[in-house]
């Protein structure tokens, strides 16, 4: 009997294996979590450290290379690992395959929309001209 | 199994509601005092506190369910006691760190 043919669900996927790419992906997704544990940290604990959270004193932080580069890779984090965390949560609750895509679709699109333009705000920060 | 849902749900709110209200932070630091100025007028109202403080526990309890499950992935803890103990601490630091947060930046600090 060739693959398919099979009249049960475990009977269609025996012996086909994995796509042998989980494990790199799974593994992908825990060094993220695990830089977003140091950048989320420094992130908060920045804010906290700062003298005042007006708009001079955060955009002087912001023109270092010391607050600007670990912004960029928080955003980037960020958005990275939102993406993955909601393709997780669609994936284990939305039943039906059509729906499942659309959100899934919806969700790349605003993640990648919403990264690119946090990312230019920082770097119009970043390296606008001096207040 | 609390803890494991609230993982979830936090995710879902910081993915959201958190990288909604990030990205309009650094576009209205990016822009004009005037757009700042809407910015922290709506932060610092009442409604927008609560928005920030539900952000930042939500920060709290999905960085330290996050750590429990990076715990649990190199597969320790997963005895009855430590697997229960954790879970309720995850609980606990997260309502400690955001009370001691928002005390330090509400209490005249700053």
């Amino acid at each position: 009997m060739s693959l398919g043919e099979s009249a049960s669900a475990i009977g269609k996927v025996e012996h086909t294996g994995s796509a042998r790419h989980g494990g790199e992906h799974w593994l992908n997704e825990k060094v993220l979590s695990a830089a977003l544990l140091l950048l989320g940290t420094w992130f908060i604990a920045s804010l906290v450290m700062l003298p005042s959270l007006d708009q001079g004193t955060i955009t002087e932080w912001l023109r270092d290379p010391s607050g600007a580069v670990p912004m960029a890779l928080f955003v980037i984090a960020s958005f990275r690992h939102a993406l993955d965390g909601l393709k997780v949560v669609v994936d284990d609750y939305v039943d039906d395959e059509g729906n499942r895509f659309a959100f899934n679709t919806l969700f790349f699109f605003l993640a990648v929309g919403g990264g690119a333009l946090a990312l230019f705000a920082l770097a119009r920060i970043a390296f606008g001209v001096a207040a | 199994m609390l803890v494991s849902i609230l993982h979830r749900i936090t995710g879902v709110g910081l993915s959201i509601v958190g990288l909604a209200v990030l990205t309009w932070w650094l576009v209205a630091l990016a822009g004009d005092a005037e757009g700042f100025a809407a910015f922290t007028k709506l932060a610092t109202h009442w409604a927008g506190l609560v928005v920030l403080i539900g952000l930042t526990w939500a920060f709290f309890q999905h960085l330290l369910s996050g750590i429990r499950h990076l715990v649990t992935d190199s597969g320790q803890g997963f005895e009855l006691g430590v697997n229960k103990t954790s879970a309720i601490l995850t609980i606990i630091g997260s309502v400690l760190l955001t009370a001691a947060l928002w005390f330090y930046l509400l209490g005249g600090v700053k």
